[in-house]
Parts: structure tokens; sequence; C-alpha cells
């Protein structure tokens, strides 16, 4: 369905519903209440609502405390800084006091395209990947954005969530919407070839799948939204299934979901694998469509490489 | 618990965190010292608590910043009651509960610490938290005076004053010396109280490690409502023992068979005046 609505704001007018029900939870910024949209939130909610300023290591502390008193922290902002800036305080505070804080990144990947580098966040999977405790999840699209937050809301634990800013072409429907934390979803069968996305390139890569069904070839495609824990089952099925594996993120072709599924595979089932992503350089600027047209990550080039992996 | 038997309690401590540090062949000796009569003074005597049940919701919360200067914190930990003497012991041993640094495996402990910097922001938090809530529930936060050189504690005591958290207790340890040397050689910091003001805290200056002097400021709390606390604790590193108070080389330096008796002698020397005098 077509839509104008990015997955923060589902995010976020999921959340201050389900706040004006909770009073435990609690949404803190660091300046960027406009470009997460918590404006009604905190509107509607001063009181569970905290603006940090221009301070992430603080937001993050502050998050963590909050918590350690019982509160329910989303602390939201731009992906790029929480996840540098205040990786210490992701460490610390957050993942080795056990504070039950959900780090919510937005603009993540290569959201904020033209803006260069320092607003990029292609490094954060692999970063919060190595820290023990901490959960990932990059939602595709507003329908799962919005199950998840509902399901975070009752997630004890340390979470790092990231999303984009655009709106994004629908993967899944209002009524069906298969979520649960640390589990994948099948979302196209096929025993040739097995695709593995996450977050904005899952949809591109349905896509790859249907095209290959047209050509003949039974693409697998894997809706792979919690990168940690990650689901071990359903990567070695799809490793003995189908024989092949390519995975496309929109982050460093380092240290994220390739990574996650070649550790996996190589040490239990080695199958031929390619892993799609950003390569090792400062991302071009450019709309983020740009940019995914740029790097291959595009429905047609999945396809391709499919076609080429299976040759 | 009288004055007396507080300074009683901190003579004990210091002994206990020596032979700890002594038979671990680790830990933070200096630090340790020098901030022993503050854990004191707010473990026995200011902090609403209860050892026997360190998850009672109605307690005061007390962040250890200052992670390294651990062995002084669980011999208090342990005296006040949250813990035996066995998992004391435990202290630097293969699979210990007990780290070289505070994690909240272990009972009464806050916050893991040990990265400096992060405390202030933690109980920034949890006052802010309490505040929102009309809870009377009070913070504390112990920091080091070198570790003031990290810039997310200002970013912290922005928040502090933003949200006028008079709940809130910033306490630094002011020891004059870090690893590396005096903290006015290594990056100056002797204009705190003019810093800190400034952000919106009110401040005081204390001998931190007098435990009268101490108790005499915390039953003052809070100084000006609507603002946060900052205490400025003057202390000595290494207080209490001649050879290592104010010398930078014993920041984590571990005492020798000869060394550690020295040690103990002279504190028992302490108590015996002290029991003298009383």
């Amino acid at each position: 369905m077509a839509h104008n609505i990015p997955c923060r704001q589902a995010f976020t007018d999921t959340l201050t519903d389900l706040a004006h029900k909770n009073k435990d939870i609690i949404a803190l910024t660091s300046d960027a209440r406009g470009s997460v949209t918590l404006n009604r939130f905190a509107d509607e909610l001063p009181e569970q609502f905290v603006e940090l300023g221009i301070a992430e290591q603080n937001s993050i502390g502050v998050a963590a405390g909050m918590a350690l008193t019982g509160k329910k922290s989303f602390v939201c902002g731009p992906a790029c800084f929480y996840s540098t800036r205040s990786y210490e305080q992701v460490k610390v505070d957050v993942a080795y006091s056990k504070s039950n804080v959900k780090v919510i990144g937005v603009s993540g990947g290569v959201s904020y395209g033209a803006l260069g580098s320092t607003h990029h966040s292609l490094q954060d999977i692999a970063a919060m990947r190595a820290i023990p405790g901490i959960t990932i999840i990059l939602p595709c699209d507003i329908h799962q954005t919005r199950i998840m937050t509902e399901q975070l809301v009752d997630f004890n634990g340390a979470v790092y969530v990231r999303m984009g800013r655009g709106a994004v072409p629908d993967v899944y429907s209002e009524e069906n919407v298969p979520f649960e934390i640390g589990k994948a979803n099948t979302i196209l069968e096929g025993n040739d070839i097995t695709l593995i996305a996450c977050g904005e390139t899952l949809y591109h890569a349905y896509h790859a799948g249907l095209a290959l069904k047209e050509k003949g070839i039974g693409a697998r495609v894997l809706d792979m939204h919690t990168i940690k824990p990650i689901d071990r089952d359903a990567i070695l099925k799809a490793a003995e299934e189908t024989g092949t594996i390519i995975t496309i993120e929109e982050h460093s072709i380092y240290g994220g979901l390739g990574a996650a599924v070649a550790e996996l595979v190589v040490q239990n089932h080695p199958v031929p694998m390619k892993i799609m992503g950003i390569p090792d350089e400062n991302a071009i600027h450019g709309s983020s469509s740009e940019i995914f047209r740029h790097y291959g990550i595009t429905a047609e080039n999945i396809t391709a490489e499919a076609e080429k992996l299976l040759k | 618990m009288h004055i007396d038997d507080l300074q009683r309690t901190a003579i004990h401590v210091r002994k206990r965190l020596m032979q700890l540090i002594y038979e671990a062949r680790a830990g933070h000796t200096g630090g340790s010292l020098s901030s022993v009569d503050i854990l004191v003074s707010l473990y026995f005597k200011i902090l609403k608590n209860d050892p026997a049940n360190p998850g009672w919701e109605e307690r005061d919360r007390f962040i250890m910043s200052k992670g390294h200067s651990v062995e002084g914190y669980f011999c208090v930990l342990q005296r006040a009651g949250y813990f035996t003497e066995e998992v004391l012991s435990s202290y630097g041993k293969y699979k210990a509960p007990l780290a070289g640094h505070p994690t909240r495996n272990v009972p009464g402990v806050e916050l893991n610490s040990g990265s400096l910097g992060h405390g202030l922001s933690v109980g920034t938090g949890m006052a802010l938290s309490f505040k929102r809530d009309n809870k009377s529930n009070r913070v504390f936060v112990l920091m080091g005076d070198g570790e003031q050189g990290e810039g997310s504690i200002m970013e912290a005591a922005n928040a502090g004053g933003h949200y006028k958290l008079d709940n809130l207790t910033a306490i630094i340890d002011r020891n004059r010396l870090q690893i590396s040397g005096n903290t006015e050689d290594v990056m100056a910091l002797d204009d705190l109280e003019e810093r800190w003001s400034a952000y919106g805290w009110a401040v005081k200056q204390v001998n931190g490690n007098s435990i009268p002097k101490l108790l005499a400021c915390f039953e003052s709390l809070p100084f000006t409502s609507g603002k946060p606390n900052l205490v400025i604790a003057n202390t000595t590193k290494g207080k209490g023992i001649s050879f290592i108070e104010n010398n930078a080389a014993w920041h984590h330096k571990v005492p020798n068979e000869q060394q550690y008796k020295d040690a103990i002698s002279e504190l028992d020397k302490m108590m015996e005046e002290l029991n003298h005098g009383a």
C-alpha cells in the first residue's frame, strides 16, 4: 500500500498511544524531537518526555538511570550519533548494567544520504553486535515497526533499534505482520537460493526473489529483522536446504548482517555466500535511493548477483 | 551510630581494604583510602538504606562513579551488611563475584562502573525519575577529581541544573592527585566551584576526611532549594597511612609484606589513640 508514513512516525505514534496508558514509558531525546517525530509525545505527555539537548552521552546515561528506577526508557535520536558518540554509555550504562533501555536510532544507514559520513550509520550493527546482552532490531516497514514497538514496551532488556528516515514501501500489511523478536520470517519460499535482508533492504530482496521465481529460480527470502540474537535455525536450515546465500544490508559489508550470517554458516554448514552492502569506504553523497542504486542494492542487481552465484 | 563509632568503622575499613589489596596483589590504594570517610558517613549515617533488602524501593541511591576505588567501597558495603565477609574475601580471585570494579551482581551496587564520567548521568536520570514521581529518594554520586576531565560530566551537570535536581548530590573526592601526578599539572581544575556554580549547582567545600564535617555538610542537604548539590570533599590521597599519603605512585601500587605490616600498625595505633581519647 502506498503511504507517506516513515517508520519513525509509526514508531512514535504507537509509542505515544501506549504511553498514554502506561506512565512508566519515558521518551528521551537529544534535541531531535523533530527529526524523531516526538512532537506529539512531548506535547501530550510532558511528564514522560525528557529533553537533554545536544548531549548524546548524557542522554543514554540519563535513560539508564531512569530505567534503573523502574521506567521503560526509550531514548530516541539519530542512529549515527547514538551508535558512535555514546557507544560506551550503551555498552556500560545500558548493556553491562542491565538497564531496561531501548536505544532508538532513527534516520539510520544512509537515510541522511547527502549529509555525508558524519550522518551515516553504516557501522552501528557491527559495533552493537559485539556488546554482550543487547538485542538488535531493524524493522522493514511501518507495520512491523508498530508491532515491534508494542512488543518492546513489555520486553525487559537492552535493545538497539535502527530505522530509516523516509517513507518506505510496505512489505507486510496491517493484517499480516508476523513478528517475534529473534525469529526470522520467511516471506518467500524457495529451495535454490536464500536471500537474507533486514530493514529497508528487505523490500528489494523480496522483489529480487519474485524476479528470480519468474526465471524459474526458487529463492527463499528471509526477513532477519532481529540481527541479535540471530535466528540460527532459520539460517542453518537455509544453508542446508538451499545451498547458497546472499545477504543484503544497508551497512558496511564488515561486521553486519552478512558477517553474522557468515559466522554461523562457515562454522556449521559452509555454502557459497555473497555479502551485499556498502563497501569499506565513505559512502557517496546522494539521496538514499541513489546511494542504494550506486552500491547495487536494487532488486535487479540482487537478481543478477543471485544468477551469477548459481552459475 | 556515634561519631566515634563511625571513626572506628573508617579505621576498620582502611585496614580491611589494605588486606584486600595486599592479598589480591591488585587494587587502587590511594583513591580507596581517600574516600573511606565519605563512604562511611554516607552508608552508616546519611543514606536511607536497608542492607538486608538492597532492592528496597524507598532507598536512596549511591553511585560509585570513581569505580576504581572499589576496595574501600566493597569493604564499606560488607561492613554495612550487604554481603558476607566470605564474599568480600573472594575479591580478585578466579570467577569471584567481586571484580576489580563495581558491578550490579554485588548486592548494594547500583551501577556497573569503572569507565570514568558515567555515574553522574545515570544519577541524573535516577534523580529526575524520583522528582517526576514526587518521591523523596535522594541520589548521591561519588566522582574522582581526575575524573573531572571527562566531558560527559559537564553534560550531566548541565542537565542537573536545567532540571533543578536538588535531590541529586555529586561529591568530588578532591585528593589532588591522579595517576600521572598532581591534578593541576595534568589538567588544572582548581576552579571547580566556579564551574559548577555556573551550571546552576549549589556548591560546598568540606574536609572530606573529617567525618563530623562531612556529616554536618550532608545533613544540610539540599543546600539550596531547586539546585543540585556539589560537595567538593577535600581529601588526602592515601589518607591514614603516612608513606602512602600524597604520593601519586600509590594510585594503584600494591604494598609488599613490610609495607602492609607498617600500614596495619599505623592504623592500629590510630585505633588505640581513638579508643584512649574516647
